[in-house]
């Protein structure tokens, strides 16, 4: 068990990112610009309105709160956490149907944030703009910051699509975003060179800077390639390593453990048998579903191959018998299925009582338009139906009788010395 | 058990050589005492191998007539090595046949040797007289289809109801379709021909039918079949 103690002892490592420990986050729910109040009014157990509010104030400080904010967003990473549940900031501007509250909410408020920005920004030149001159610097810092904060936004959502698997048909949208962001950070940059000199120098100025940063990419790229490829590596390896340590993890609860019961029961080779086939069929649920967990038999199934497998799997269990099930199709459950699948768990039942001999038991269930068909067959000794005395109910009444007052046959095949064969045919419920 | 006798008293008059690919080598040992006592069961066991290039090394050396060769193996899996040895399966003297022997039943498994060239597919839990005969008849050239695969090849041709190009390649008889649903039921070749009031040579080819159009023609339903179903 190597695997499974290299997994315990991995555990106090991750520690810091265990949920309890509380960090602070910048919310990705519901949050305006860049989640800073959210995550800072959860983090410190505020309302949001509050945080915002004095972010606010501060702006109007000679623009505090804005580096304050964007200091914050750049430092702070953006989580899920935040402030929980439904609070009272966001209903503000929810006019939205409670059908699509998630989708619209965020939308809105960015939409009332943007205009609250603008309006800011406008009182904020209004009252910077007595330096004579000064708006000569107030535009281009302006469109930097304009066009950074798109950016910036951009990158969240990325992060954000990366854990929730949304917006990935908004693709173009982002691009024009990113691209947009890219735009405005540049023309603020001309902007200022022009200021700064003249235009006739933009040319000159515009050579040099690129001159420059190509000087820096040759020097600094290959390193870069190198770091991003380590990184990946590495993020890989961990993958892996978690991956291991998962199935380490699964073998040692189920596998080792049924082990340890089957050495127990040695003698008893039916024990041994039903062990070893539960775990079986646990383990190749776990391996070949995807997405099962292998232990999610609490829930009632609700189509007719889960119902099938799942009754297939309880005689299994519990006879020792393996059945080998076929399900061709497959349809959502009715009351007429329903009482389908019972009087096909009997003849499974029976099959394995008294045909188990013979090798596994087949079960086939096909849903072919309307038409459910189940056959459970079985390589026994057989016998005659007739000859069945009148006083055993289960075959009679539990398959024959119930598939007939429900609308449906059965028929039974057997030969003697040839195996039994169980056909239950039922129509559909009409929508 | 039934059918051993049958084995038994074929046995000596036919032949097939074998080589056993599979990375378990407890589990190569078992086949090997099942059904390697080449004159009872008529099946001689020529060579073994563990991983992919050992086992193109050795069914290039030894030539068999069957190879029954697991689904995950080291080094790229069963479908590397039908890929691999493919010119062998199309020779014409002598054509090397696969029979893919697994312990997975998952479909994505099931279709990709099927697809890649494998003349049949049979579980581990399969009983050793259930295994020669399967060895036997796709030393023939027939095709051994498990219930289970069946049951497999069933569902893709139904779940598709888009019309096909090629109605006559694309689609499944009605017979075929009878053929594939009472083997997915449990019966055996022998036993359908009974029901059918066919002949067992029909079942096979009918059976060889259904193998020609999986490889061949349906790739594209196939294809629509597992992407839908995120088995690729």
């Amino acid at each position: 068990m190597p695997t499974a103690t290299s997994r315990a002892a991995g555990a106090p490592v991750t520690d810091p990112e265990e949920p309890p420990a509380r960090k602070l986050y910048r919310s990705a729910e519901g949050r305006m610009l860049g989640g800073v109040a959210r995550g800072l009014a959860g983090h410190l157990g505020l309302p949001v309105v509050w945080v915002r509010l004095v972010f606010l104030g501060l702006f109007l400080a000679d623009g505090l709160g804005a580096v304050l904010y964007a200091v914050f967003w750049i430092v702070v990473p953006l989580g899920v956490g935040g402030v929980g549940g439904v609070d009272g900031s966001r209903s503000l501007f929810e006019t939205a149907p409670d059908g699509s509250r998630r989708l619209r909410k965020p939308d809105k408020g960015q939409v009332f944030a943007l205009v609250a920005l603008i309006v800011g920004a406008l009182i904020f030149l209004a009252n910077v703009n007595m330096g004579s001159g000064a708006d000569r610097y107030i535009w281009p810092i302006l469109l930097i910051g304009a066009g950074s904060v798109l950016v910036w936004r951009q990158a969240d959502n990325a992060r954000r699509a990366q854990w929730m698997e949304v917006g990935r048909r908004r693709g173009m949208l982002h691009l024009a975003r990113g691209l947009a962001g890219v735009a405005l950070v540049g023309l603020g940059l001309a902007a200022f060179l022009v200021v700064r000199g003249s235009a006739a120098q933009l040319g000159n100025v515009l050579t040099a800077a690129i001159a420059v940063l190509t000087g820096i990419a040759l020097l600094a790229g290959p390193y870069l390639v190198r770091m991003t490829q380590d990184l990946s590596e590495e993020r890989l390896m961990r993958i892996r390593a978690q991956e291991r340590a998962e199935v380490a993890a699964h073998v040692h609860d189920s596998v080792l453990h049924t082990l340890t019961l089957i050495q127990r029961n040695a003698e008893d080779a039916g024990e041994v048998r039903r062990l070893a086939r539960a775990q079986e069929r646990e383990l190749r649920n776990w391996l070949y579903d995807p997405g099962g967990t292998g232990k999610d038999a609490d829930d009632e199934p609700t189509t007719l191959a889960d119902a099938v497998k799942r009754a297939a799997a309880e005689v299994e269990d519990k006879h020792g018998v393996p059945l080998e099930v076929v399900v061709v199709g497959d349809c959502p459950l009715d009351e007429k299925i329903t009482a389908q699948l019972q009087a096909a768990r009997e003849a499974m039942v029976n099959a394995a009582k008294y045909g188990g001999e013979g090798g596994a038991v087949q079960v086939f269930a096909e849903v072919e338009g309307r038409t459910v068909f189940v056959s459970v067959r079985d390589r026994g000794p057989g016998f005659d139906l007739d000859s069945v005395p009148e006083d055993r109910m289960g075959v009679r009444e539990s398959i024959v009788g119930r598939m007939r007052r429900n609308g449906g046959t059965a028929r039974l095949r057997s030969v003697p010395g040839g195996g039994t064969e169980v056909e239950l045919e039922m129509e559909r419920a009409g929508e | 058990m039934t059918e051993n006798t049958e084995v038994t008293t074929q046995g000596p008059e036919r032949r097939v050589r074998v080589v056993l690919v599979d990375d378990h080598r407890m589990f190569r040992t078992g086949v090997q005492a099942e059904i390697g006592r080449t004159e009872e069961t008529g099946v001689e066991v020529v060579g073994e191998a563990a991983d992919v290039d050992q086992a193109v090394t050795v069914i290039t050396a030894t030539r068999p007539e069957v190879v029954l060769l697991d689904v995950h193996l080291p080094g790229g899996g069963g479908v590397e090595v039908l890929r691999r040895c493919a010119p062998m399966m199309s020779a014409a003297d002598n054509p090397v046949r696969f029979l893919a022997l697994s312990v997975s039943d998952a479909a994505e498994d099931v279709i990709g040797v099927i697809r890649g060239g494998a003349r049949g597919y049979v579980t581990k839990t399969i009983t050793g007289a259930d295994l020669v005969d399967s060895v036997f008849r796709v030393q023939e050239g027939d095709a051994v289809f498990s219930p289970r695969l069946a049951g497999f090849v069933l569902d893709a041709f139904a779940s598709t109801d888009a019309p096909p190009v090629d109605e006559d390649l694309d689609r499944l008889t009605q017979r075929e379709r009878e053929v594939l649903r009472l083997i997915a039921r449990g019966y055996a070749y022998k036993e359908i021909a009974k029901q059918l009031f066919i002949s067992v040579k029909t079942v096979e080819s009918h059976v060889s039918a259904v193998l020609r159009k999986l490889q061949l023609s349906n790739r594209h339903e196939l294809t629509r079949w597992a992407t839908a179903r995120r088995l690729v």
